[in-house]
């Protein structure tokens, strides 16, 4: 199996501004995502259930909930004497200690981890795709066509705020990769790149010790635009289920498209599970005038009240007379009776006294930072 | 030599516990799935973690595989460590033979060796069949206070539910003066928990003379604590005020899973300083669908509903169909209640498929000979066909 030459690379910062309220405290991978996850449970449960025992995780800064949720990797069964999971913190390296600008920067921090692999091939991926996929066929691909990158892909509608949040590629009949074009002006349909890459290590640390040499961090420019005539980079192209968080609004959407059930089909089929953190939650508790419709609702939670399209994360607790209705709760958030909370995202710990009334529309929600009173 | 430890914690998890009939076939009653996500161990499990009791043997015998399987390492208790943690102790076999365990004293004895590995001062010794929290290292205290050989946890129980429990009658000072088991007119209402501490080197020394007592039915409460009263020992009563029910029939099991959704009834889950610990089961967040109606039940990860759940507890990955109606009934893992089935006062066992427009139990009010009428039960993996009829205190073992 190539698979024991597999070895993973997360990057858990990429996108960060996409959605700054939610990263105000965290990073893009441990933003809460549909009831009980984080971001970054998907391209690590997806590694993982690919066969990649051996996960790097690259960090930048407000990586503290990241390090709590991820631990030693145990829930992931990536807490292993082979292998298993790295966190690679942005000062790991005397050569280029701090804040790194982009992605080839950032993988410098990750030359130990990469050499002392025994990999022939990395897979990288970001954090802003949700998907349930396997990597098996991308770098049979990637071998069978002798590339030295591949990327992911999806031919998709692509929206004019997508587009800028994103890098759109352009592939010949033959899968080679020619135009490369990062944040274009455009929209409709088009080859979204998925930020997911197979290359070879060897190849991989020779494009960072070139990338440093000549002062450059940015891998969709230097290389995928800058190396497009010298590398082979060939596109795949993934016809499955993924979500793209772009946006503050696309974070709402992709969560309210787990209601429906065909997307939770193809997100948490049960022979393919998500892993995540652990927390030992009771079950939900339904009280005797509870009413609740088309939700998905995390363990922990006592709903007393009317919960309808909702998402409600763990530990949430929803009291008599209460009405949340198109909404986001994260975990440990307190709705007070008689509360009217509509089109709202409430991040964690946030607690609406009795009789509150907050309401969004369903292009703007409303957001509430964590801790916040209301 | 290994490290000492103050108290070693000694499950025993090998009974049949064949009141439970069909939901105990393939495995041993701690296994039994509780209350949305637990099995019964991991009531005594989370108890001993949680008073600082780091060294569980669990015995087995009966049906061990799905005990075995659940308890692993140990981790989701917190018990994988490098010194002490759980201990899954079969009957084995020795230079003298192979013997099964006896009875709950020789089971003891047959493992006075993985005992005298930890050197503890104290024995709890615990069944794995009760659901309750409790504070071990308050009952520890209190025996080290009373400077007692043996401390039996005790809860008042009324006076005619009494001759069901091991009876003991304590004088002012809480030492025990009489014990009886399952009396038929008890002395007391006070009732053993099943729950005891010993002196180690006093238990040990009662468990070698006890082996060698050939009338001997090598059991606890038969054996050991009448010998130890007969020849006055310091045995002391500790008090024990909350919720403990033994489940160990499915009656008392269904109605254990029932007080979870009586805010009256006092076994809190949701206390953080004290979480039951249990093996999480990987699925996503539970569905309520906009066609269901779901009242004062419990629902876990894993479950769609979209029919109607009222008074019913649902384990991890249930599914009920749209105008399937489930009530006063407890759903265990896995199992599916298909379209415009209805559910009432009854046990559905692991990963059981009720087809469509199917009848299981009844309403007690709907039947006029009370002697008629009992909870329901469907063995676990039962296929239930179409238009099948279950009445009130039928139990289903194969596919019907």
């Amino acid at each position: 199996m190539y698979n024991e030459k597999v070895c993973g690379i997360i990057f858990s910062n990429t996108h960060d501004n996409i959605i700054t309220e939610l990263t105000a405290n965290r990073t893009l991978g441990s933003v809460p995502f549909g009831g009980r996850y984080r971001l970054i449970d998907f391209p690590l449960s997806n590694m993982v259930r690919s066969g990649i025992s051996r996960v790097g995780v690259i960090t930048k800064y407000n990586y503290q909930s990241l390090i709590d949720h991820l631990g030693s990797g145990r829930e992931w069964d990536l807490s292993r004497k082979m292998g298993g999971l790295h966190i690679l913190p942005p000062f790991g390296n005397t050569a280029h200690d701090g804040i790194y600008r982009g992605k080839l920067e950032a993988l410098h921090g990750a030359l130990a981890f990469l050499s002392h692999s025994n990999c022939k091939y990395v897979v990288m991926s970001d954090c802003n795709i949700i998907s349930n996929m396997d990597y098996t066929p991308l770098v049979e691909y990637h071998i069978q066509k002798g590339a030295d990158i591949t990327l992911m892909y999806k031919n998709v509608n692509v929206s004019e705020e997508q587009a800028r949040a994103s890098t759109l590629l352009k592939v010949d009949h033959t899968g080679r990769v020619g135009e490369v074009m990062i944040a274009p002006k455009t929209e409709g349909v088009n080859n979204l790149c998925l930020d997911v890459y197979v290359v070879a290590k060897d190849l991989l640390i020779d494009l960072i010790r070139e990338a440093t040499a000549k002062g450059e961090f940015d891998f969709d420019r230097s290389v995928l635009q800058g190396k497009s005539d010298s590398l082979k980079i060939y596109g795949y192209s993934y016809d499955g289920f993924v979500e793209d968080i772009y946006t503050m609004q696309s974070y709402y959407q992709a969560n309210m498209d787990l209601l429906n059930p065909e997307a939770r089909k193809v997100l948490f089929p049960a022979d393919r599970p998500v892993y995540t953190k652990i927390r030992d939650e009771v079950p939900v508790k339904y009280g005797i005038d509870a009413i609740a419709k088309n939700s998905l609702i995390a363990d922990g939670c006592i709903i007393e009240g009317d919960v309808e399209n909702c998402i409600l994360f763990r530990g949430v607790i929803v009291k008599a007379g209460a009405k949340v209705k198109n909404s986001i709760i994260m975990q440990g958030t307190v709705i007070g009776s008689k509360c009217e909370v509509n089109h709202v995202i409430a991040d964690k710990n946030v607690v609406f006294n009795d009789y509150r009334v907050v309401t969004g529309t369903i292009d703007y929600p409303v957001y509430l930072a964590k801790n916040s009173r209301v | 030599m290994f490290n000492k430890k103050e108290c070693v914690a000694m499950l025993l998890a090998g009974g049949q516990g064949s009141r439970l009939y069909v939901l105990t076939q393939h495995m041993a009653k701690p296994a039994v799935p509780f209350g949305g996500k637990y099995r019964i161990i991991d009531f005594p499990l989370s108890n001993c973690v949680n008073s600082g009791i780091d060294t569980v043997g669990v015995l087995t015998q009966y049906q061990p595989l799905v005990l075995n399987e659940y308890l692993g390492n140990g981790q989701p208790w917190d018990l994988d460590r490098i010194h002490g943690g759980v201990h899954v102790l079969p009957p084995y076999q020795s230079a003298l033979g192979a013997q099964w365990y006896k009875g709950t004293a020789n089971a003891i004895y047959q493992n006075i060796p993985f005992v005298d590995r930890y050197d503890p001062e104290y024995v709890l010794i615990l069944s794995g069949d009760h659901i309750y929290k409790m504070d071990y290292d308050k009952m520890l205290s209190f025996h080290k206070e009373k400077k007692a050989d043996c401390t039996i946890a005790v809860l008042q129980v009324p006076m005619e539910e009494a001759s069901r429990f091991g009876i003991m009658t304590a004088d002012e000072n809480g030492t025990i003066v009489d014990f009886e088991e399952k009396p038929k007119e008890p002395k007391s209402d006070l009732a053993s928990m099943g729950v005891y501490i010993f002196s180690w080197k006093k238990l040990k020394q009662y468990l070698i003379d006890d082996e060698n007592n050939v009338d001997s039915s090598k059991d606890f409460g038969k054996n050991i604590i009448p010998a130890m009263l007969g020849a006055n020992e310091k045995m002391v009563a500790y008090p024990f005020e909350g919720y403990w029910k033994d489940v160990g029939t499915l009656d008392s099991l269904w109605e254990a899973n029932m007080d979870l959704l009586n805010p009256n009834v006092p076994l809190e889950l949701y206390d953080p300083n004290w979480k039951i610990y249990s093996r999480n089961p990987v699925m996503p967040p539970h569905y309520i669908s906009a066609v269901a109606n779901v009242q004062n039940s419990m629902v876990t990860e894993g479950c769609s509903v979209y029919g109607t759940v009222d008074f019913s507890v649902l384990f991890a990955g249930v599914t009920i169909e749209e105008g399937a109606v489930v009530r006063d009934s407890i759903i265990m893992p896995g199992a599916v209640i298909k379209k415009n089935s209805i559910v009432e006062y009854a046990i559905i066992g692991e990963d059981v498929v009720v087809e469509e427009n199917v009848v299981i139990g009844e309403r007690p009010e709907m039947i006029d000979d009370k002697s008629q009428w009992g909870i329901a039960v469907v063995g676990p993996d039962v296929t239930v066909s179409t238009g099948t009829v279950i009445k009130p205190k039928q139990m289903v073992a194969g596919n019907i």
